[in-house]
């Protein structure tokens, strides 16, 4: 029970983890909660249904790569998705007050959830795994101690750690990942310093979509099932994760995300499941009263 | 022709090239009457109530529209009515708001949380207790206050963003608790067979009754942020919202102030709350979801923050506007999210801005208060 629930804890934590990078990246630099992150997931999980149509059309969903084609197509097309939206919804209001550009996001979030609604229709869409992997693989896992891993949460914990190994290393080990981590501290200075401010954030808005696109797909291998409305909640929670790690650090959204992921599956196995969405907000509270910086943040935050 | 291919594996091949031909189209267009557009603001800068109001006294042009509002009902069919009665709620609700994030200048995302307090306050008052809609007025006021002020205490070192989050928590925790809480709200079914008001026997059970119960609400809490806002405690509040450690320097009790506007604003809504459980005689969680503390903020700056009547119109409209659009159906929530972000980029102020805010705005001496903010 105990190592099932940690297990299953550590899966959907993973992919917290995986959004909330995408808050806390744009989050470090601009300052802004970016409310349509949520619905940039749930255009990935969309995507990942989308490119599984090509591919069976074509006859290549059984390819050994189909699944990771699936999984960079759906980054890409939504890391275009979060570029296009910072353009058009962010830039014009770097300068504004602090609300405009969280009014904003909240538009672009209606916009871009009535938008698949339209397009896809409102009822929940099938992700057909048994068109991607074989049966074998969708039953099979790992057995021991009485709790089941399953090969697709395996899947989904190694994406999402290779996926955040390579985010680590980028932006510690290469130039622009300087100029990224030089931008979160003072966009000013960074300017002065001879950094292109605006393609940096660009940048970031394309980093952070195409991570939370691929939670997207991951999540629509886990439950099968997609919805137009899953991204609120998921961003919401994705969100509240990076709050807990300390907004702005991105190993704290990884770090906030595993907690968050096990602290509800822990909850709803041992507490009570009716209550499971509460347990999120206890803990951000919790952790803003106690340590309002984050576990991971800086103390000399703009707390 | 970008947003077009962005949208190819959305729609389809044939779909996405109408739009993007469409975008493009509006696109140029927009180039080619770029030079009239802006002729055409110049002209709409000067017509704009300004001078006409200043003409005219002020007490004259309250009075007219008030009669004009008196006379409403008589002019509107049942439909209309009920409308206007759910624009009346938000209008206060979004007047309620504007005390805390217009003039303390805090961002509340869980408003709706002490909206519901007052609703339930009353269903359950009134269903299982008998009390009457004007005990349970006072008693859901004082009911969402205490939980303001419950809300308040702990949230008070916290700012900006951070309280946002942890009042958008707050208003969360209060619906899946209203949910899950069968015993006593009644779980998803929420409460039904909730009583109208009654006046000394007098049952004020017609929208017509609800309409003024819910206009003198309306002039109520609008004459006491008039009141407040040209008060010694407004001043302070607009200080704190400029800057709170300055304003701290001065003397003000920033402490005391954000209490102030924490439980006056939880206050509006919890008696809002009763009447809109009157209104419906059915309350149920669903009434009170994330989305309409957004909503609530949505008219709030939309509207212009800090300015009774732009809060007003900006109520008015975001609940009207969707229902003349009802026969888009589907499209109008994509075109309302849509105008959000154009309004954010062509009018940030909102629609009626407030006179002191208008002057920060446009004065090109001062420094805008981001810049000297954030630094």
């Amino acid at each position: 029970m105990f190592l099932q629930q940690l297990i299953n804890g550590l899966t959907v934590g993973s992919i917290y983890a995986l959004i909330a990078l995408g808050y806390t990246m744009v989050y470090g630099i601009l300052e802004f909660i970016n409310f349509a992150h949520g619905e940039i997931y749930m255009l990935g999980a969309y995507l990942a249904i989308i490119a599984l149509g090509f591919l069976s059309q074509w006859g290549l969903n059984s390819w050994a790569a189909a699944p990771v084609l699936v999984l960079l197509f759906a980054m890409i097309v939504a890391a275009a998705y979060g570029a296009t939206i910072e353009k058009i919804a962010y830039q014009p209001l770097r300068s504004a007050s602090r609300l405009s550009p969280l009014i904003s996001a909240l538009g672009v979030s209606i916009f871009l959830q009535n938008f698949v609604m339209l397009t896809q229709g409102a009822r929940d869409k099938v992700f057909h795994k048994e068109l991607l992997f074989s049966p074998a693989f969708t039953s099979g896992g790992l057995s021991f101690l009485n709790c089941h891993v399953s090969h697709i949460q395996f899947l989904i914990m190694g994406t999402a750690v290779v996926l955040m190994a390579g985010l680590a290393l980028f932006i510690n080990h290469t130039k622009t990942g300087r100029a990224m981590r030089a931008v979160s501290q003072d966009p000013r200075m960074a300017r002065l310093c001879g950094i292109n401010v605006n393609g940096v954030i660009r940048l970031t808005f394309v980093i952070g979509s195409a991570l939370g696109a691929a939670a997207g797909v991951l999540v629509a291998m886990y439950y099968g099932l997609v919805n137009f409305y899953i991204g609120y909640v998921a961003g919401l929670k994705a969100f509240i994760a990076a709050v807990v790690g300390g907004i702005g650090s991105v190993p704290g959204a990884m770090l906030g995300g595993l907690l968050l992921g096990m602290a509800e599956s822990f909850g709803a196995g041992y507490l009570s499941a009716q209550y499971k969405d509460v347990y999120a907000f206890i803990i951000l509270i919790l952790v803003l009263l106690l340590r309002p910086q984050g576990i991971l943040g800086n103390k000399t935050d703009r707390s | 022709m970008w947003i077009g291919l962005l949208c190819w594996p959305f729609m389809g091949l044939h779909s996405a090239g109408i739009v993007a031909v469409g975008l493009l189209l509006l696109f140029l267009s927009f180039r080619f009457f770029d030079r009239k557009i802006g002729a055409v603001k110049n002209i709409f800068q000067k017509i704009p109530g300004r001078e006409l109001a200043g003409r005219i006294p002020r007490n004259l042009w309250l009075g007219a529209v008030l009669l004009a509002v008196m006379l409403l009902p008589l002019a509107l069919n049942k439909y209309y009515l009920d409308i206007t009665i759910t624009a009346g709620i938000y209008i206060v609700l979004a007047l309620g708001l504007n005390i805390i994030v217009g003039l303390a200048g805090l961002l509340v995302l869980g408003y709706i949380a002490f909206y519901a307090a007052g609703a339930y306050a009353y269903a359950i008052l009134s269903t299982q207790y008998h009390v009457s809609f004007f005990a349970a007025l006072p008693a859901a006021a004082v009911l969402a206050l205490l939980f303001g002020l419950a809300l308040g205490v702990p949230t008070l070192r916290l700012r900006g963003d951070y309280l946002a989050i942890v009042t958008l928590g707050f208003g969360e925790i209060a619906r899946i608790v209203l949910n899950n809480w069968d015993s006593f709200t009644g779980g998803p079914n929420g409460i039904m067979h909730i009583p109208k008001p009654l006046l000394f026997g007098l049952k004020l059970g017609s929208p017509v009754h609800l309409y003024f119960i819910v206009l003198a609400m309306i002039l109520l809490v609008s004459f006491v942020i008039d009141r407040l806002n040209n008060s010694r405690l407004g001043r302070a509040l607009v200080a704190m919202r400029e800057d709170e450690t300055a304003a701290r320097a001065c003397g003000v009790n920033t402490v005391k102030l954000k209490l102030l506007a924490f439980s006056l604003s939880a206050m509006t809504a919890g008696m809002m709350g009763v009447v809109f459980a009157a209104k419906m005689s059915f309350v149920s969680p669903e009434s009170f979801t994330f989305w309409e503390s957004i909503m609530v903020l949505c008219m709030v700056v939309l509207g212009g923050m800090a300015s009774i009547p732009g809060v007003i119109l900006g109520a008015a409209a975001l609940v009207v506007l969707p229902e003349v659009f009802r026969q888009f159906q589907n499209y109008r929530m994509l075109v309302f999210g849509a105008a959000m972000v154009a309004m954010m980029i062509f009018r940030p102020q909102g629609l009626l801005p407030s006179k002191r805010r208008r002057l920060e705005l446009e004065d090109p001496t001062l420094p805008s208060p981001d810049e000297s903010g954030e630094g």
